[in-house]
């Protein structure tokens, strides 16, 4: 019965949302103290539902219900616990389940944690958040529905989850890059709430700032773990594919970081508005079409594992709905007012807009690339596909014009800075990165590379500057010293942001020029050298773990007759689904990591083995976690707690003499 | 007029999902390839039954046909070989094998017992000759032109529909150019 209990749980939180994308609308609108006040308990009831659902459908997992469908196609019963777990999101059906639970959390979050929100404003954003609701629990119940049940015929046993996935990066990849998705409904919702009203104000964007930046940050450590997961689990030592899947998580990153950027111009200075607010609701429509692109079946890619006309078909209308509704509101009500507040071209103000300007067109760029096959075909032109050299091509410039302006952005001032204090201080540091840069690739060995050099200097370019600035902002020059209590949490968040893209750009660059792979034929006693290592074929074996058949060889790694590790790749062979699948071995440092996987068993004694050299390939997770944190650590500044805003205290005070006359 | 420019989002946004429309329900397992148009990559590999042959794309060219990519561990490969071998019988169609990370002795078992209907088999062990054409799994057929350029991929099983709707319309077009 237990599946039973969680889908006509699921259908309480339906209704719970639909009354939460009513009542405190119409309460707002008709200026109802009491049906505004619905929200916050409305959003609690939709998030318990939604949990006791969700754990419903995992207890399904957990013990073997292969009368459940969505279990008995993605479980096995030898399946380790973990992965039974995990298996609940490894599929469709649970996955869209996870978004809802996670959704109804982010409601949740926002009522327990807007309390200096004006209500009604409040009860605009949870409504607001209670349509998106709406139509992801009606996704799930009427095309998708995981509780699904399998009689009279119960199969003995599951079909096993695929093994690609039965893996610890595949257990947290998906809730991360869900929550970060997922999070952007918040700002979503903040924009659509405030172009309703008409108050597009700082005080919006300084709610909004918080809730972005921690949706920022999930969605950024989700993407590095997924690419972290395909480096290491597909076999093939890439680490970015420009896979539709990928891009898919990569749009909605590089508008959510404009988003950030411009959200800090619109609280500080108040312009910018209309342009946030298209940002806000741009970025949220791109994790609702990577959405579509993913689970509709229009583009294949190596990661799509369902996919379904009728479903693409409910996500579009979806879509529509949304994108559309929330675009015509923007047409009708952003102000087109010019705002007044002036600022030179040497400005912080103009260059986070030049900053936007290059995000959004890397963004469009990476949409082209992915669109273009099915713009072409729909054409009639036929069927193209748009490789990473497109990409490259493109990319590789934008993000060399980003990373010079990040070292400029932060030294400006707002409205204007003149070029003596702009450039003065920058000019030593920028002589000080060309040499920096222009040396550099002679301390690698093997040719000049001028990649290396650019891609160095600009690195140490936003190190550089990102120091020169944090230094100047805590310096207090009348005592001479450094004031460590002028370090602002915001500041402190945009230091490791800025540090932690560098790294991820020297990562790219090193690791693309000096990586090497090799794929020899080895047996017993072979030896092969790997930059300055040594790998040595052990012997070989076969063991049986869990649900597969391994069979593995051990290669001792060694540098100058010293043994440093002991690797061990498999073949690992899964019966229930016939899938062979490549385990490689790992020997990770800072520098470089090591990278063996086997290929053929080729004879009874020898195997074909490919052996990659990934030069600083850390680097670029690393900077990803940088950046992540940096999201995180700005949130935690002190204005974001500060005691509620005038209006807030006003709108509440009302709302009581309201409340004690009625 | 200032307001009128406010629609322009909107408006990239109807032309977008138009596209997306129109694209639902095409069936997703023609999967474009970034070799489409491009000749078959290089490739210098022995034959199944006789090791001491090597192959190279020149033996793929003069006429348009499919290359089929398939293994002995392949379950799927078993479940649309009897329509290959239809389609190779009735239709004459030119069928290479591209026998994808298999073992030899098992490929040779496997088709002494389902039936060989191929021309030959490239035999490509380390599925080196795979990853430069993209290849996700097997079964993946490729059909190919004249001159040796791959015209299309399609992942999955060949069933009749497959071929009725697809690859067979796409021989004959191949077929009539010159």
């Amino acid at each position: 019965m237990i599946p039973e209990y969680a889908h006509f749980s699921l259908v309480l939180a339906l209704c719970l949302s639909v009354l939460l994308a009513a009542l405190p609308l119409i309460g707002a609108i008709r200026g109802d103290q009491q049906l505004m006040m619905t929200a916050r308990s409305l959003a609690t009831g939709q998030f318990i539902f939604a949990l006791v659902s969700f754990v419903g459908l995992a207890w399904s997992f957990a013990v073997d219900d292969f009368s459940v469908i969505t279990v008995a196609q993605n479980s096995n019963s030898l399946l380790p616990m973990r992965f039974k777990l995990s298996a609940v999101w490894g599929n469709h059906e649970g996955s869209i389940l996870l978004w809802i639970l996670i959704h109804a959390g982010w409601t949740l979050a926002v009522a327990v944690f807007s309390r200096q929100l004006p209500i009604d404003i409040l009860a605009r954003v949870l409504s607001i958040m209670g349509m998106i609701g709406v139509g992801f629990i009606l996704f799930s119940l009427l095309t998708s529905n995981p509780f699904e049940r399998l009689f009279p015929n119960v199969p003995g046993d599951g079909n096993d989850l695929n093994p690609l996935l039965q893996d610890i990066g595949l257990i947290i990849h998906p809730p991360l890059l869900y929550i970060g998705y997922v999070g952007f409904s918040v700002a979503f919702a903040f924009a659509i709430a405030a172009l309703s009203t008409g108050q597009l104000d700082s005080a919006w964007a300084r709610w909004t700032r918080p809730w972005t930046n921690v949706a920022w940050s999930f969605l950024t450590v989700g993407i590095a773990l997924g690419s972290w997961w395909a480096y290491y689990e597909l076999g093939w030592g890439g680490w970015w594919f420009w896979d539709p899947v990928e891009n898919a998580s990569f749009m909605p990153w590089l508008a959510g970081t404009a988003l950030i950027h411009s959200l800090a111009v619109t609280e500080k200075r108040g312009v910018f508005k209309g342009w946030t607010v298209l940002l806000a609701i741009t970025t949220f429509s791109l994790c609702l079409l990577g959405t579509f692109l993913v689970r509709s079946g229009v583009l294949t890619s190596v990661h799509a594992f369902a996919s379904d006309p009728e479903r693409g078909f409910f996500i579009l209308m979806f879509l529509c709905a949304v994108i559309g509704g929330s675009l015509t509101l923007y047409a009708l009500r952003v102000p087109t007012v010019k705002s007044y507040v002036r600022f030179s071209y040497l400005s912080r103000e103009f260059l986070l807009l030049l900053n936007n300007v290059v995000l959004v067109v890397a963004m469009l760029t990476v949409l082209l690339g992915t669109l273009f096959p099915l713009l072409m075909d729909a054409l009639g032109q036929g069927r193209y596909s748009v490789g990473p050299p497109y990409f490259n091509t493109l990319f590789v410039p934008l993000m060399a014009l980003l990373f010079a302006l990040m070292g400029l952005g932060p030294r400006a001032r707002w409205k204007s800075t003149s070029q003596q204090q702009l450039f003065r201080p920058l000019a030593s540091a920028a002589i000080v990165c060309i040499v920096l840069g222009v040396m550099s690739p002679l301390v690698f060995p093997g040719e000049y590379h001028f990649a290396v050099a650019l891609g160095v200097l600009l690195s140490a370019w936003i190190i550089v500057t990102a120091f020169m600035h944090t230094h100047s902002a805590i310096y207090s020059k009348s005592e001479s010293t450094l004031k460590w209590r002028r370090l602002r949490a915001s500041h402190l968040g945009m230091l490791l942001g800025h540090l932690g893209m560098a790294i991820t750009a020297l990562g790219v660059v090193l690791t693309s020029y000096y990586s090497s792979e090799q794929d020899i034929r080895m047996q017993p006693g072979d030896a092969v050298s790997s930059g300055p290592y040594t790998i040595t074929y052990l012997d070989d074996g076969e063991e049986r773990v869990d649900n597969y058949l391994a069979q593995y060889v051990r290669f001792e790694l060694s540098e100058n007759g010293k043994t440093l590790n002991i690797l061990r790749p498999e073949k690992r062979r899964y019966p229930t689904q016939q899938n062979i699948m490549t385990e490689a071995a790992i020997d990770a440092g800072l520098t470089r990591d090591v990278y063996v996987a086997l290929g053929e068993k080729l004879t009874a004694d020898a195997w074909a083995v490919r052996v990659h050299h990934k030069a600083y390939v850390r680097l670029l997770w690393l900077g990803a976690l940088l950046m992540g944190l940096g999201g995180i650590v700005a949130v935690m500044d002190k204005r974001y707690r500060r005691a509620r805003s005038a209006r807030a205290a006003r709108t509440e005070r009302s709302a009581a003499l309201v409340q004690s006359a009625g | 007029m200032q307001r009128l420019k406010l629609f322009l989002p909107l408006l990239i946004f109807v032309l977008l999902a138009a596209l997306l429309f129109g694209r639902l329900g095409e069936n997703p397992e023609y999967l474009p390839s970034a070799l489409i148009d491009r000749t078959i990559p290089d490739f210098e590999l022995p034959e199944l039954h006789d090791s001491a042959k090597m192959l190279t794309p020149k033996d793929l060219r003069g006429e348009p046909g499919l290359l089929n990519v398939w293994a002995s561990w392949c379950f799927a490969c078993r479940v649309e070989h009897p329509f290959l071998t239809k389609i190779a019988s009735e239709y004459g169609v030119p069928l290479y094998g591209l026998n994808y990370k298999n073992d030899i002795v098992e490929a040779q078992k496997w088709l002494r017992e389902f039936g060989d209907p191929y021309r030959f088999h490239i035999v490509d062990r380390s599925g080196r000759l795979g990853i430069d054409l993209g290849v996700a799994g097997a079964p993946e057929t490729f059909v190919f032109d004249r001159k040796g350029r791959i015209r299309l991929r399609h992942i999955g099983i060949v069933d009749d529909k497959v071929w009725s709707g697809t690859l067979q319309p796409l021989l004959q077009r191949l077929r009539a150019e010159q």
